[in-house]
């Protein structure tokens, strides 16, 4: 397990020598800023519900964009060899790269805590919804990892694996808004794979162990997707 | 030390490697020696445990590869073909991640990088990105990188493949520098380097151990063929052909090159005795003058050629 806590630290720092991780970021604050600035004043609230009900939505790009290279890169560089020949098993390796994804993204949310610092300024804050959000935006981060891990697993090209992970993303985001194309008996099973509706739940600031849960299951599936196909190919 | 049974692997339905048996003891150097898509990576890849026979076992000391891959990668250092690295990383770090993946704790760590930086040699590119070292340095950071624990068992994958000939003689220093204490398993297709580093050589061709033995005996099996070059002037090739030919055992004469009325000849011989002795005695009785009389000893390349020819 030891080797758990070494392989998350090697795969962070990996993200911060190359440009990836800045230009991410940038890109993140970039359209997060625009998106949730631009109309904020004419609400006149002082609230970050604009914020989290938009973050769904660019984390389903971003996040994929940072996992995208976990674990296709090594596979089409060889370093996996390097990797996989070394006392490690495949937990280690996808609990560890999981692991420098969830942290990235948690990472990358740090700079948007500026938002309800100065926002407390203009008028009475609810920090409810706020800590809630924050909590949300970590768990949904985490199991957007966990999608992106299992489709960097399945290809060598960095590109599919993103398109795939943002295709899984975008659909369990989406879902819950589309309900009233679907029949009123799948609906409910619907709302539930949804994990806007769920987000949305915790960035109100009620936390549900339902909504949690989730979050949790699904961060467990993406990480024994990967583990079984991990398996599978070696 | 290494005892491997019966191996077999299928990629769908091409057989890779097939039922491969080989019993490797302690302090052995073994050259896996074969032509490109022998099978030569895929069997030092199930040994390593990266990749998972179709069929067979594999034991290293007690433990079996499928119950415990984990004990037998702690006891292993393997270098994959061409020696990949993550190249966004400095050497340095690189190693110090592999100290830690293989848990070894700050004080061994420190000394352990310093010992390899000097086996190595690559205390001057320390400092420098993986992906900006050249080839050669490349590759022994990723041997500094298999011999991070001190592995009882050292299993390199074409370890010379792609370095020029100084690089190689290198690498080959290298190898002989660590072999005294390690079992050492080695894949190359190149002969004289098998010939050079290994003091026992097994030749795959299409997924079979086609002949297995000491590098010294392999090179002295019986039937095989040798050749004795001469330089003879005052002759042709003609009256050389017709005058040597009555020797039973002189299966071929060719001419190499005749420069300088100097005529170089090269006779193939299909025997185990010295024919030099009645080559000399031949040519005593003309009036040609002998220049030069040799034998080249029956290489390995002879030999791979023969072995690998035959199952064509």
């Amino acid at each position: 397990m030891r080797q758990v806590k070494h392989i998350c630290a090697r795969e962070f720092i990996s993200y911060f020598i190359s440009p990836i991780a800045y230009i991410v970021i940038s890109i993140f604050l970039l359209i997060t800023g625009w998106f949730f600035f631009s109309p904020f004043f004419l609400s006149n609230q002082a609230a970050l519900r604009a914020f989290f009900l938009l973050l769904p939505i660019t984390f389903s790009f971003v996040v994929p964009a940072v996992t995208m290279r976990l674990l296709s890169e090594e596979i089409n560089v060889g370093t996996y060899e390097t990797l996989l020949t070394l006392p490690v098993t495949f937990r280690d390796v996808l609990l560890g790269k999981f692991l420098a994804a969830t942290a990235f993204t948690a990472a990358m949310l740090i700079p948007t805590l500026a938002y309800p610092f100065f926002i407390s300024f203009l008028g009475d804050m609810d920090w409810g919804p706020v800590a809630g959000g924050y909590i949300g935006a970590v768990l949904l981060g985490a199991a957007f990892s966990s999608i992106g891990l299992f489709a960097s697993s399945l290809t060598r090209n960095q590109i599919i694996a993103f398109i795939i992970g943002m295709a899984i993303c975008f659909f369990l985001t989406l879902i819950d808004k589309m309900l009233f194309f679907f029949p009123s008996s799948i609906v409910g099973l619907l709302q539930y794979i949804a994990a806007g509706y769920h987000f949305e739940n915790i960035s109100k600031g009620i936390i549900d162990s339902r909504d949690i849960l989730y979050f949790l299951s699904l961060c467990f599936l993406g990480l024994y997707g990967s583990h079984l196909i991990l398996k599978k190919k070696y | 030390m290494i005892n491997v049974q019966a191996l077999t692997k299928y990629y769908d339905d091409f057989c890779a490697v097939d039922q491969i048996s080989l019993k490797i003891s302690k302090g052995e150097i073994l050259g896996l020696l074969g032509p490109n898509g022998a099978g030569k990576t895929t069997t030092l890849r199930m040994l390593t445990g990266f990749l998972k026979p179709t069929s067979g076992n594999i034991h290293v000391k007690n433990f079996s590869i499928e119950e415990n891959s984990l004990e037998i990668k702690k006891l292993m250092g393997y270098l994959p073909e061409s020696a990949p690295l993550y190249h966004e990383m400095l050497v340095f770090d690189y190693l110090t991640y592999i100290a830690n993946i293989r848990e070894l704790n700050a004080d061994q760590r420190n000394k352990r990088i310093n010992d390899l930086a000097d086996l190595c040699g690559i205390r001057e590119v320390m400092h420098k990105p993986i992906g900006e070292l050249s080839k050669g340095y490349n590759q022994r950071v990723g041997l500094a990188h298999a011999m991070m624990n001190d592995p009882e068992i050292l299993v390199l994958d074409e370890p010379t493949s792609g370095l020029d000939p100084n690089q190689r003689v290198e690498i080959r220093e290298i190898i002989r520098r660590i072999s005294k204490k390690k079992t050492i398993i080695l894949s190359t297709h190149i002969l004289s380097e098998a010939e050079a580093t290994c003091n026992r050589i097994a030749i795959i061709n299409k997924g079979k151990i086609i002949a297995d033995d000491k590098t010294e005996a392999l090179k002295k099996s019986e039937g095989g063929e040798y050749f004795i070059h001469a330089a003879l002037k005052n002759t042709s090739l003609q009256k050389v052909k017709k005058e040597l030919e009555s020797i039973n055992e002189i299966v071929k004469i060719e001419k190499e090159n005749d420069g300088n009325k100097v005529l170089h000849v090269k006779m193939t011989c299909r025997t185990d005795r010295d024919l030099r002795e009645d080559i000399y005695r031949k040519v005593k009785e003309t009036d040609w003058v002998l220049l030069e009389l040799y034998q080249e000893a029956k290489t390995l390349e002879n030999i791979f050629r023969e072995l690998t020819k035959e199952n064509e």
